[in-house]
């Protein structure tokens, strides 16, 4: 029983990562155009250079 | 959720009242917004960004695929017209939408944190049910003690972030003195994390953390597809109205400037070139022409106006530029004095009660009266234990709680509106399907609505080759409607034009030149010497010393017309046309469509009355116009649908808009709106039965947290499968 000392810290922050992280996406507004987000990735405009 | 908000008022929900519009267009719009209707893929945005950034003066192009627009930053010296050329060269079709009217991205931060508000729910849901599970698999003693307080300390916070949305709801109902569905859903919410919150002080067996926040999570779901569907019908409304950028052409003191309509007064002069419309009401001043008037009152033969004559807004000119004094504009023109009468019919239709308002209605109290007789009960059974009364009572709160009657609603409408959505309906109202369901008449209108409102000439064969081959020389000389019509239609026949000389366009009567040294005329009945038919015609004066012959035209049927009249009388619905047309035509396209009621000549307020007769007979009508004739009958029908080329204050008027030129997808509208309802109904019986099931066992007092999770659970997926049968 003693490794809930560890265990349930760790659920807990794996868990705070995944809401940071989608907190962090719906500030980026990645969620204004989904469908285009999709699509933009089959897309091999700026496979060799980055979008300047 | 919230029920009662559904039905809030219809029209604001989609429609940016006059005020927002006019404020929205004063505001100096920064960037540029175009409307993409055919971009669909990869491809398509890489075309459009790859060419619009290459023109010189642009500083970026961003395409949204989900809004089909993009949105361009450019030096002032850009032009929205230049950017539409570039488009339709690599073959993009593209409108220039008024910026100022689009705040979509900017306020749609209520569902941006609605969003945010889920995903914490989601977080605390998942972390809670963990601990939960180890509850329920029989941890004890201070395992189980430590595991509710861990519980406690991420259910509480998250209780009061992510349930805001519902207590405010709650307390603006209970202010004033109505009982939503909110109060519930509060009162659950409080009274089960204040009763586990003192269960866990107490080393209690059952804390009900867990269905709190799964609670929390599903309703806030529900309330979250709810907005969605209305901000995809509300986006795609601003940009029906963004799309008619108001602007006139004033002859100013330098000469002629585009301004916009807002900022034009009583005593302007205005410039009116042929194809516009009349942006105001005015008196002509220069000039002669003639107006299509059918927008305003469904005549389709052309109306000839000559200085000194008054006009009206939302007329358009046909042949000749007109200077018109400016009479009334804005908010005073006649366009917007029928808004009025829009506006009380309406709040006659507002009185609607939605299928989720009747459930509100009765679930609310009997839901209130259960927890306190389960409460009363207990305290007599138990002989005054507080405590166990108290926890039955809010285990019987939390298990009625309306998880999935909130989804049941809400999860239909966003499937059949998205569904409808891809076949280019708009459904504008959150009742507006309900009501579609319950339709037995339907009336149409003519003109614009079962036919295009193009002209299309019949009986060319009638005439003989010499005739046509002079017709189709003049009308290629004009740009007049009638003449091109007749011109696409010559050309199709494969009528070789004759040869003729100096033709000219006299404005408002035809298009004069010399043939064989004889002058030859096509034009109005008086200017060719001609006795006037009551059809739409154009008549040919060859000069050969015969009577002038007729060409008439037929206005051209709507594409999808017939099939949609023929599917609705199918279904066994009573089909009627309104017209303010002559009876020739009327008849005409009645015989065509198989239409057996039908009435010529019907002014505006003829109409209203026919459809609230009908009405008042006990009948539910589907109204289906476009032009300002039809407004009043179509806020006063039971569900009205105008097409995207309808005048503005038809659209905001109508509950559903076609987007497309096809009218067939009417008549699936009505079957998907009877099968849409009939979900709805079984997701109600659904939830029902799943409480049924459980508000017994929470009555005797067996209810434990892990079967208030499995019931919630359970039905809200039920019910949301069941919605999702209808994609």
């Amino acid at each position: 029983m003693e490794m809930l000392v560890y265990l349930i810290p760790a659920s807990l922050l794996l868990g705070a990562v995944g809401l940071i992280a989608f907190l962090w996406a719906l500030r980026n507004r990645q969620f204004e155009d989904p469908e285009g987000d999709g699509q933009r990735f089959l897309s091999d405009d700026w496979d060799d250079h980055p979008k300047p | 959720m919230s029920a009662t908000s559904i039905s809030a008022c219809p029209a604001c929900v989609a429609a940016p009242s006059a005020e927002t519009l006019a404020a929205a267009r004063a505001e100096k719009a920064s960037g540029l917004v175009l409307s993409l209707p055919t971009a669909h893929c990869a491809a398509c945005i890489s075309d459009v960004e790859r060419e619009l950034t290459g023109m010189p003066g642009v500083r970026s192009a961003r395409v949204n695929l989900t809004l089909k627009r993009v949105s361009v930053e450019a030096a002032p010296e850009i032009t929205p017209e230049a950017l539409i050329a570039r488009l339709s060269d690599i073959g993009y079709e593209a409108h220039e939408l008024d910026p100022g009217l689009l705040s979509v991205t900017e306020t749609d931060r209520r569902g941006r944190d609605l969003l945010m508000r889920l995903g914490v729910a989601g977080f605390a849901m998942m972390n809670v049910m963990l601990l939960s599970v180890a509850v329920w698999s029989g941890a004890e003693a201070a395992t189980r003690d430590l595991f509710h307080w861990i519980s406690a300390a991420i259910a509480l916070p998250t209780l009061v972030f992510a349930g805001q949305p519902f207590f405010s709801a709650a307390w603006t109902s209970l202010k004033a003195r109505r009982l939503g569905m909110d109060v519930p859903i509060s009162l659950a919410l409080i009274l089960s994390s204040a009763i586990s919150l003192y269960e866990t002080f107490q080393g209690g067996e059952h804390a009900y953390f867990d269905a709190a926040v799964s609670l929390c999570f599903f309703l806030l779901a529900g309330r979250y597809l709810d907005y969605r569907s209305r901000a995809i019908a509300r986006s795609a409304a601003e940009e029906l109205a963004a799309l008619e950028v108001p602007r006139a052409n004033r002859i100013g003191t330098e000469g002629d400037e585009v301004v916009p309509i807002a900022e034009l007064v009583a005593g302007d002069l205005v410039r009116v070139k042929p194809g516009a419309r009349m942006p105001v009401d005015g008196v002509v001043t220069e000039g002669a022409s003639e107006l299509d008037r059918s927008l305003l009152t469904g005549e389709t033969l052309p109306v000839r106006v000559d200085a000194g004559m008054a006009v009206s807004a939302g007329e358009v000119n046909l042949t000749g530029p007109l200077v018109v004094r400016v009479t009334a504009a804005g908010r005073d023109s006649s366009l917007h004095r029928m808004a009025d009468l829009v506006a009380v019919a309406e709040s006659a239709r507002n009185r609607y009660t939605s299928l989720a308002d009747r459930m509100a209605r009765a679930y609310s109290p009997s839901v209130h009266l259960l927890a306190l007789a389960a409460f009363i009960g207990w305290m007599i059974q138990s002989g005054g234990d507080v405590r166990l009364a108290v926890n039955v009572a809010s285990a019987v709160l939390i298990i009625t709680c309306p998880c999935a009657l909130a989804l049941a609603v809400p999860a239909v409408v966003t499937a059949a509106s998205g569904r409808l959505f891809r076949r280019g309906l708009l459904i504008k109202d959150g009742t507006a399907l309900e009501r579609l369901a319950e339709i037995d008449t339907v009336v149409f209108d003519k003109t614009g609505t079962l036919t295009m409102g193009t002209p299309r000439p019949i009986g060319l064969d009638e005439h003989d080759a010499t005739d046509l081959s002079i017709v189709a020389a003049l009308a290629a000389g004009s740009a007049h409607p009638l003449s091109a019509a007749l011109s696409a239609a010559l050309r199709g026949m494969g009528a070789q034009p004759a040869e003729i000389e100096a033709v000219q366009e006299v404005p408002g009567e035809g298009v004069e030149g010399i043939h064989h040294g004889r002058r030859v005329r096509l034009g109005r009945a008086d200017w060719t010497g001609a006795a006037a038919r009551d059809m739409t015609a154009t008549y040919l004066d060859a000069g050969d010393g015969k009577a002038p012959r007729a060409f008439v035209f037929a206005d051209q049927l709507r594409p999808g017309a017939a099939k949609a009249v023929a599917a609705l009388k199918a279904a066994g619905k009573q089909v009627v046309l309104l017209s303010g047309d002559a009876e020739a035509p009327v008849a005409l396209l009645a015989q065509e469509l198989g239409i057996d009621e039908w009435q010529s000549g019907a002014r505006p307020d003829q109409k209203a009355a026919r459809v609230s007769d009908l009405s008042a007979a006990g009948r539910r009508v589907l109204m289906v116009g476009d032009g300002l004739n039809d407004t009043a009958a179509l806020a006063g029908s039971h569900v009205s649908v105008s097409p995207a080329s309808a005048l503005d204050a038809a659209r905001v008027a109508s509950d559903i808009v076609l987007l497309g030129q096809d009218l067939e997808p009417i008549a699936e509208a009505a079957s998907l709106a009877v099968i849409a309802r009939r979900r709805i109904k079984q997701n109600f019986a659904l939830s029902l039965a799943y409480n049924a099931i459980a508000v017994p066992v929470a009555l005797v007092g067996l209810a434990t947290p892990l079967i208030a999770a499995l019931a919630m659970s359970a039905s809200s997926i039920t019910v949301s499968l069941n919605a999702l049968r209808l994609r």
